[in-house]
């Protein structure tokens, strides 16, 4: 089995939201000075769906990609820690500003360039734009069936066992490999990387492929290709103003509370 | 019959569900006099066609089949793709749910089309569908357009006003029929397990409690469970405590969990992270309890206090109770 977990590198979810800003103009979100990029959330516990899989069986090969700029190595190499084999890198100019169709043909493309690889693991949404999307797009493009949301991960015998989260509980669904599989935080905490695993990882490979590479070129990654386009990028703006309860103890804050609470006939 | 607008609705239960007289509140006030088509894929679902014409479908496209009766990728992908033909029209609307965010997805890269997942205001400007999106955890939103027919998105649950019924609105119910290619069915649903939920249901609650992970642990909801039994609310979570198993993952309130539009919700112990207030944002009137002053979920509330929880719990409800004349 090699198994592939695309990790896409975005800006630091976990900041204040008064430190998150947007240039209106060019429509792009502002990165908040000195806070560094990371994998996205859901991403590392695809590579921990996979290093589960590793470890009931030893012989699967676990390769990470991401498609990103040069510094998008460093969510490679985290990756790597977790004990992932290998890195595949994909990076060019033309990869810069894609919509969803283009980000899942070159992730099919390469894929389909690794030759053996018969498993992919995406997130359910990458935690920038919460599309949500590649993975079944992965998928069409590859023509293998995808599992989506999962909390899960089994293969035996080459079949995959998932259980996938809904709205009111989960479903088991099965598929024979090659598949696509998008995974949900409820499979648990990835694991931390061990001091030494983060030496080790310094040391594995990183393969880097470029659009040629791929045998993809501007008619296909160019903005006039895109399906998609962004018309406007804004920060909503709230208008509530709180009403904080008076009270000496917290029993008059609460009777507060409720007494304000029934006035504006809400209890 | 060309429609303007394709609504792919749902049925859950035997009646039409809520997101399905949403879409079609939207797609009436978007179709700008042209038709809307619905369509309705399950088993035993011909039944609902009228319900849907009622709620402003002009035509419903029924693909009514005994192997269709839950939802698998595989076999309502096919059944979209020959509705899809049938209806013709240049946007199509799936709620974001079980099967909007797995389907629709799916039709858009088969049919080399884009889709714009999870909106929540749709316009047309310009001939082309522009919706609006919260993205970056609800930092941020954007209005996207597909450039390429059909143009696919998905809605939020609540965010279109549903139309009213009116029983006595006249249209036409198809029958698609659509054999289904059982080698082109490679993944199978072996077993489906519902998350058996207790008292008022969480979407449709007219109050809800939510607790954070600043409750401690799961005997700590025992308050929470108090106060809801005295309310008639519902009880939701964030997504740290469903993580930490002190609640089932069905409670959990936000981008990645359920959306809820109460009159009122009460967030006990909850930060306020984006994520969290995406799934709440639509409660008409939120309460914040937070010993943090700072908390980011005063910012959406109406009415805050900024305490212990462990110290107002106990006197809130006896002060509930007595202004309820209990
Ligand atoms: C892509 C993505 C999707 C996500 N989806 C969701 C989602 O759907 N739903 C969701 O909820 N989260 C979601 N999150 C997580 C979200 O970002 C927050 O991490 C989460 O909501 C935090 O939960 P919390 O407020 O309960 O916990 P914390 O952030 O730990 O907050 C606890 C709060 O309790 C207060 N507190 C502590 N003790 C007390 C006390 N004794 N009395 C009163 N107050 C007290 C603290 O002041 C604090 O404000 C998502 C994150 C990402 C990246
Ligand atoms: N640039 C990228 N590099 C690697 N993986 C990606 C990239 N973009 C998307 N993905 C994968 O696709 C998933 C869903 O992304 P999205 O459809 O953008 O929400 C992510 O969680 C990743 O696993």
């Amino acid at each position: 089995m090699h198994i592939i977990v695309c990790v896409k590198q975005v800006q630091d979810w976990d900041i204040p939201p008064s430190s998150f800003k947007i240039d209106e103009a060019t429509k792009v979100v502002t990165p908040p000075a000195g806070v560094a990029p990371v994998p996205s959330q859901f991403d590392t516990i695809g590579v921990e769906a996979a290093m589960r899989l590793k470890d009931n069986d030893p012989d699967a090969k676990v390769t990470i990609m991401s498609m990103g700029p040069e510094g998008a190595r460093d969510v490679i190499k985290h990756s790597l820690a977790m004990g992932a084999d290998e890195g595949l890198l994909l990076t060019d100019p033309l990869f810069e500003d894609l919509d969803w169709y283009q980000v899942a043909l070159v992730l099919s493309a390469a894929v389909k360039k690794a030759e053996d690889a018969n498993l992919v693991i995406c997130g359910r949404q990458a935690v920038d734009w919460d599309m949500g999307v590649s993975g079944s797009g992965i998928a069409e493009l590859l023509d293998w069936p995808a599992l989506t949301i999962c909390k899960d991960v089994q293969v035996s015998d080459g079949t995959l066992s998932v259980e996938r989260v809904l709205m009111d509980g989960y479903e088991t669904v099965e598929a024979a490999l090659p598949a696509v599989v998008t995974v949900s935080n409820e499979l648990g905490e990835p694991r931390y990387p061990k001091l030494q695993q983060i030496m080790q990882a310094a040391k594995k490979q990183v393969t880097v492929w470029s659009a040629a590479d791929l045998g993809l070129d501007a008619s296909q990654l160019g903005a006039d290709a895109r399906k998609l386009t962004l018309e406007r990028l804004y920060v909503p703006v709230s208008d509530v103003e709180c009403l904080i309860m008076e009270g000496d103890t917290p029993e008059e804050k609460a009777q507060n509370l409720a007494k304000a609470l029934a006035e504006a006939k809400l209890i | 019959m060309a429609h303007a607008i394709l609504v792919v609705g749902e049925v859950a239960d035997g009646a039409l569900a809520p997101i399905t007289a949403e879409m079609l509140g939207a797609a009436r006030r978007l179709s700008d006099g042209g038709t809307v088509g619905c369509a309705l894929i399950g088993s035993g679902v011909q039944a609902n066609a009228q319900d849907a014409i009622a709620l402003g479908a002009d035509e419903v496209l029924v693909v009514d089949d005994a192997q269709l009766a839950d939802y698998n990728t595989d076999t309502y992908l096919q059944a979209m793709l020959a509705v899809n033909e049938q209806a013709a029209a240049p946007i199509a609307l799936f709620g974001q749910t079980d099967m909007g965010r797995d389907l629709a997805p799916r039709l858009a890269f088969r049919l080399g089309t884009g889709v714009i997942m999870d909106t929540v205001e749709l316009a047309i400007e310009g001939g082309r569908l522009h919706a609006t999106r919260p993205c970056y955890g609800g930092n941020a939103r954007a209005v996207n357009a597909v450039q390429s027919d059909p143009q696919i998105a998905t809605v939020r649950a609540k965010s279109q006003d549903p139309a009213e019924a009116d029983a006595s609105r006249q249209g036409q119910t198809t029958a698609v029929a659509v054999a289904i290619d059982s080698a082109a069915v490679r993944v199978k649903v072996t077993d489906r397990q519902g998350a058996a939920a207790e008292g008022v249901r969480l979407e449709d609650a007219d109050i809800v409690i939510a607790g954070g992970r600043g409750i401690g642990g799961p005997e700590q909801f025992d308050v929470i469970e108090e106060l809801a039994g005295v309310l008639g609310a519902a009880i939701g979570a964030s997504r740290a405590v469903c993580d930490l198993d002190w609640r089932p993952v069905a409670e959990q309130i936000g981008l990645t969990g359920k959306i809820v539009s109460p009159t009122l919700y009460i967030a006990v112990a909850i930060s306020g992270a984006s994520q969290h207030t995406a799934g709440c944002s639509g409660a008409k009137n939120i309460v914040a309890i937070n010993k943090d002053p700072d908390a980011n979920i005063f910012k959406t509330s109406r009415f805050g206090i900024v305490e212990d929880f462990n110290k107002v719990m106990k006197p809130l409800i006896e002060a509930v109770k007595k202004e309820r004349g209990g």
